[in-house]
């Protein structure tokens, strides 16, 4: 089933446009990363998923338009906005009684089963924590939700890599079911590559590249190419080229009846791209050229 | 992978509806009691400031005897009024170590969790604007009256074993301490003057620094204060009226002060015997509480749309 379906979903702030016609439909059971450049649009856009924005156009989040049922929705849907937000006051054990007394679908022991693991003392306040342990926190009340919806924005800001690694793992292991739909943005987009099931690039408001990992794994293909045979490779029509170590490393787009990957194995070493090589390739920053026109033909591309 | 759908599709319609197990009331009291949590000068405050005065009340207690011995040539009247004293002077100062902390509950209510940014935390919950509004609205009306009444009875009774024991010492009847006193009667004025004057009557005051608090991205305090003024001035200069300092005046005042303002009439307000059916009856009150209900209403639309600051 859809979890979530918006049709020209649109937002300004002003004479900005933060959204500017996004279509988007996420099934169930996907984990879906938002990746963009800072004032993308990917907060405005989860923040109209959430219902704390209005919005114009069309929106459906489990089948609830978000901004006028927000407090229905959030009985099915969880949310860490980022890392900061828990209040600096609260206690441990008040943020559980709280979540405990305000949430039907909250497992109280589920989420002191989680904190047993961190050294999370249940009688601190959260000032007393350190910015890894107060996302733990956060995510131990989250996972402790049996939501629908989890929403993450920029989870592991600031996190050094040991949180982050056990962030993910944490959420993949012990939360994630295929029942469950998460959606997630960062910056550390090579860190959640292999979390993802879809992908999707927004820029400037608007929806620049979607797609699912699978195809993503089997449409582009990075190749690792030596001097001599640069010029046959380049005249396969790469997406992108970039230099490492004396080295060229092509970025290639698979399309039916263009390249095909035997080809590109006899020119060197093949793998799968990261996330990041793509993103820079379409949205590079050099207007009008190859790259560019590629993220125009598959805009509003849906997963 | 979207053949998965298919089997949770059933769990799924179950609990489609809402899986309401939770009552508005339990929201209401979480948020109240988070309130509670956050805010914990409510209780403190006041809680100082009648250990201060008790301290001090003890201290004096060292030269009752002689001013015991003093009183008894006064008439029966000043002898009440010198025994009552110290007893409406606690009360005064915890109501008003309570409207202090009213006033800046209210002010820091609905901006402090957009300036730390908790908000998005509060609002990842199936908690309404309403319920978290109409929480931090029912503070000053009415869990702070309450914290006042109970504080000032506990200081009281505390007060008067202390001033028995000293009686009791100098020889004096202790008989003669309670009889004067009349404490039942001052409770319950006290009570209804709380609840009534400073719950409900004050009620406009307590809605305008929700919204303001809502509304005002720093310095709450002053965007709640200087439009007040600023209308005053402006009505002054205009038509060289005061209808609108006037009516904060009698908003303050108490609704016995009339049309024109009575500076202390507040301060001795819990002592006037006002019927509970001449209070009820009054449009002030109402009025009042029409006016609180539109800015509580506008501080639900408010936190409904700001983001954090």
């Amino acid at each position: 089933m859809t979890v979530i379906e918006a049709r020209g979903l649109r937002k300004s702030f002003g004479t900005t446009v933060a959204l500017d016609g996004i279509n988007l439909r996420v099934e169930e059971g996907r984990i879906l990363g938002l990746i963009g450049p800072n004032g993308a649009g990917k907060t405005t856009a989860l923040n109209a998923i959430l219902g704390l924005t209005p919005y114009q156009g069309e929106l459906r989040v489990l089948g609830l338009d978000p901004w006028t049922d927000r407090d229905r929705l959030m009985c099915d849907v969880s949310f860490i906005a980022d890392v900061a937000v828990l209040p600096r006051w609260i206690k441990v054990t008040q943020a559980l009684d709280y979540v405990a007394g305000v949430h039907p679908r909250f497992d109280r022991a589920k989420a002191e089963a989680f904190l047993a693991r961190t050294s999370i003392r249940l009688t601190s306040r959260v000032r007393e924590l350190s910015k890894g342990m107060v996302t733990q926190l956060h995510l131990a009340l989250v996972m402790a939700i049996d939501a629908r919806l989890l929403v993450l924005d920029e989870p592991t800001l600031g996190l050094d890599i040991l949180y982050r690694k056990q962030f993910y793992d944490s959420l993949l292991n012990d939360y994630y079911d295929r029942s469950r739909t998460i959606i997630l943005t960062t910056h550390q987009v090579e860190e959640i590559q292999h979390v993802l099931t879809d992908v999707m690039f927004i820029n400037r408001g608007r929806i620049a590249f979607a797609c699912s990992m699978e195809e993503f794994e089997s449409r582009y293909v990075e190749l690792t190419v030596n001097p001599e045979r640069l010029a046959a490779a380049r005249a396969l029509r790469p997406i992108q080229e970039r230099q490492i170590f004396g080295r060229s490393i092509l970025l290639f787009d698979l399309q039916p009846g263009g390249v095909d990957r035997p080809q590109l194995i006899a020119l060197g070493e093949v793998r799968t791209p990261g996330i990041a090589d793509l993103f820079v390739a379409i949205l590079g920053d050099k207007p009008g050229d190859g790259p560019r026109n590629q993220a125009t033909s598959v805009q509003g591309a849906t997963l | 992978m979207n053949t998965q759908s298919d089997s949770v599709e059933s769990p799924l319609q179950s609990t489609e509806g809402t899986p309401a197990h939770i009552s508005p009331a339990q929201r209401m009291y979480w948020s109240v009691r988070r309130e509670l949590w956050e805010s914990r000068s409510i209780y403190i405050a006041p809680l100082a400031a009648a250990a201060l005065f008790l301290l001090g009340f003890l201290i004096s207690m060292i030269h009752m005897p002689e001013k015991v011995h003093a009183a008894m040539a006064l008439d029966p009247m000043q002898q009440q009024e010198f025994i009552q004293r110290p007893f409406n002077f606690a009360a005064l100062l915890i109501m008003g170590a309570t409207f202090l902390v009213s006033i800046f509950y209210c002010l820091d209510a609905l901006h402090g969790e957009r300036r730390d940014r908790s908000i998005l935390f509060w609002k990842s919950l199936p908690v309404s604007d309403l319920t978290t509004v109409l929480a931090k609205a029912s503070i000053p009306l009415f869990l702070l009256p309450v914290v006042t009444f109970a504080i000032t009875v506990a200081m009281q009774c505390i007060m008067l074993l202390i001033g028995a024991a000293a009686v009791v010492g100098s020889g004096v009847n202790a008989a003669t301490l309670w009889s004067q006193l009349g404490l039942f009667q001052m409770w319950l004025m006290l009570f209804f003057h709380l609840l009534a004057i400073h719950g409900l009557w004050y009620a406009p005051f307590y809605g305008w620094l929700l919204l303001v608090s809502g509304w005002a991205r720093r310095a709450a305090l002053l965007w709640a204060s200087l439009p007040l003024f600023a209308i005053g001035i402006v009505e002054k200069i205009a038509f060289n009226t005061s209808h609108f300092s006037a009516l904060l005046g009698y908003r303050f005042g108490g609704p016995d002060s009339g049309p024109s303002p009575s500076p202390g009439s507040m301060s001795m307000g819990y002592l006037t015997p006002l019927t509970v059916e001449k209070f009820l009856i009054s449009p002030g009150l109402w009025i009042g509480l029409a006016v609180t209900a539109a800015f509580l209403a506008a501080a639900v639309r408010l936190r409904r749309c700001q983001a954090p600051i």
